[in-house]
C-alpha cells in the first residue's frame, strides 16, 4: 500500500494512461479524484476501482478552462480535500507539418497541455503547502525529449512541460514538494490504435524491447514518483519507452 | 479569537517572526523571513484561518500586512 492515506488527483483520467494510473493508484491505498470531460465514463471508472479508505470522487473538467480548475479546487478546499499527490495527465496529439498548422492548433495543443498543467499546479499548490510536501507528476513524451517530424507542436508543447517542472521543482523543493515528468515513448492507447498500420509498425520496429508499452509500465513509474519511494527524486523526467529510438 | 489576532498569527506561523514586527508596515521582501517561499505558505495559513480562497491577483497583490488586512475584507473577514 504505497499510497495509503493519499489523496491524488489524476487529469484526464478516463481512458488510457490516466486509467491505468488512477487504477494503480487506488489499488494502492489512496484516495482518487478522477477528473475528465467526460462524467459518465468516469463515474464509471469509480465503479471499478477498490476503495481502502474515502470514496473515490469523479469531476468534469476541461483543462483549457481556467474557471473550471478555479471552481474544482475551490469546492474541494471547501469539503476539505487537500490533494498529496497531482497528476497531470490530460493531453492531446495532432500531427502537422509546420506549413500546414493553424493558429487555432496551436492554441488548442497549448491549451491542453501546457496551459492546463500549470493551472493546474498553481491550484493544487494550496493543498500540497498545506501538506507540507507532496508530488506532482506532469507527463510528457519522447517526442518532447527528443522531437519528431511532424510533430513540432505537439513535441515543443511536451517539451514546454519539461521546462516547466524543471524550475517548479527548484522553486518548490523548500516545501519538499516534489515535480518530476515522465515521459512515454509508443504506448497501447486509444491514440495509437487509430494509427495508420504502416506507421505503427515503424515504430514498433524503433523499440529496442520489441513491444509497445503499455498504460501499466506508465502507471508504475508514477506511482514511483507519487510515493515515498521517491522522495528525494525531483525536477527529473524519467523515460518510459522501451528503448524506443526517435 | 479576533480576525485580526488570527491573520497575525498566519503571518507569526508562515513568516517565524516575533509578534512585534506584525504591524501594517511590514512589506513582502523587507525581511529575510518573508520570501518568495514562505509567502506561498502564507497564503495557505491565511486562507486556512478563514477559510476562504484567495484569488491569484491577491495573491501577488498582498505586499504588506495593511495589504493583508485589506485583501481578507474583500472575502467578508473585517480586521
Amino acid at each position: 500500500m504505497l499510497l495509503k492515506n493519499q489523496t491524488c488527483l489524476i487529469t484526464g483520467a478516463s481512458r488510457g494512461i490516466g486509467l491505468a494510473i488512477s487504477t494503480l493508484f487506488a489499488q494502492n491505498g489512496a484516495r482518487v479524484i478522477l477528473t475528465g470531460r467526460d462524467n459518465t465514463r468516469l463515474n464509471d471508472v469509480i465503479t471499478t476501482l477498490p476503495v481502502f479508505s474515502l470514496p473515490h470522487l469523479s469531476f468534469t473538467l476541461d483543462v483549457t478552462r481556467e474557471a473550471e480548475i478555479v471552481q474544482l479546487f475551490k469546492h474541494l478546499h471547501s469539503e476539505n480535500i487537500y490533494i498529496n499527490c497531482l497528476v497531470n495527465n490530460a493531453g492531446i496529439m495532432e500531427d502537422s507539418t509546420l506549413q500546414m498548422v493553424k493558429p487555432e492548433l496551436i492554441h488548442r495543443i497549448y491549451g491542453t497541455n501546457v496551459f492546463g498543467p500549470i493551472m493546474a499546479s498553481q491550484y493544487a499548490l494550496k493543498s500540497l503547502i498545506k501538506h507540507r510536501g507532496g508530488s506532482i507528476i506532469n507527463l510528457s513524451s519522447i517526442i518532447g525529449t527528443n522531437g519528431n517530424s511532424g510533430q513540432s507542436i505537439y513535441g515543443s508543447s511536451k517539451s514546454a512541460i519539461i521546462g516547466f517542472t524543471k524550475s517548479l521543482s527548484k522553486e518548490l523543493a523548500p516545501l519538499n514538494i516534489r515535480v518530476n515528468a515522465i515521459a512515454p515513448g509508443f504506448i497501447d492507447t486509444d491514440m495509437t490504435k487509430g494509427m495508420n498500420p504502416r506507421f505503427y509498425e515503424k515504430n514498433l520496429n524503433a523499440i529496442g524491447m520489441k513491444r509497445i508499452g503499455t498504460p501499466l509500465d506508465v502507471a508504475r513509474v508514477a506511482l514511483f514518483l507519487a510515493s515515498d519511494l521517491s522522495e528525494y527524486v525531483t525536477g527529473q523526467t524519467i523515460g518510459v519507452d522501451g528503448g524506443m529510438i526517435i | 479569537m479576533e480576525n485580526i489576532e488570527k491573520l497575525k498569527n498566519a503571518f507569526k506561523e508562515s513568516l517565524g517572526v516575533d509578534d512585534s514586527i506584525i504591524v501594517d508596515t511590514l512589506a513582502y521582501q523587507s525581511i529575510p523571513e518573508w520570501d518568495s517561499i514562505s509567502h506561498m505558505v502564507l497564503i495557505s495559513q491565511i486562507e486556512e484561518a478563514f477559510d476562504i480562497t484567495i484569488e491569484t491577483e491577491d495573491v501577488i497583490d498582498l505586499s504588506s500586512f495593511a495589504k493583508a488586512r485589506e485583501i481578507v475584507s474583500k472575502y467578508g473577514i473585517q480586521c
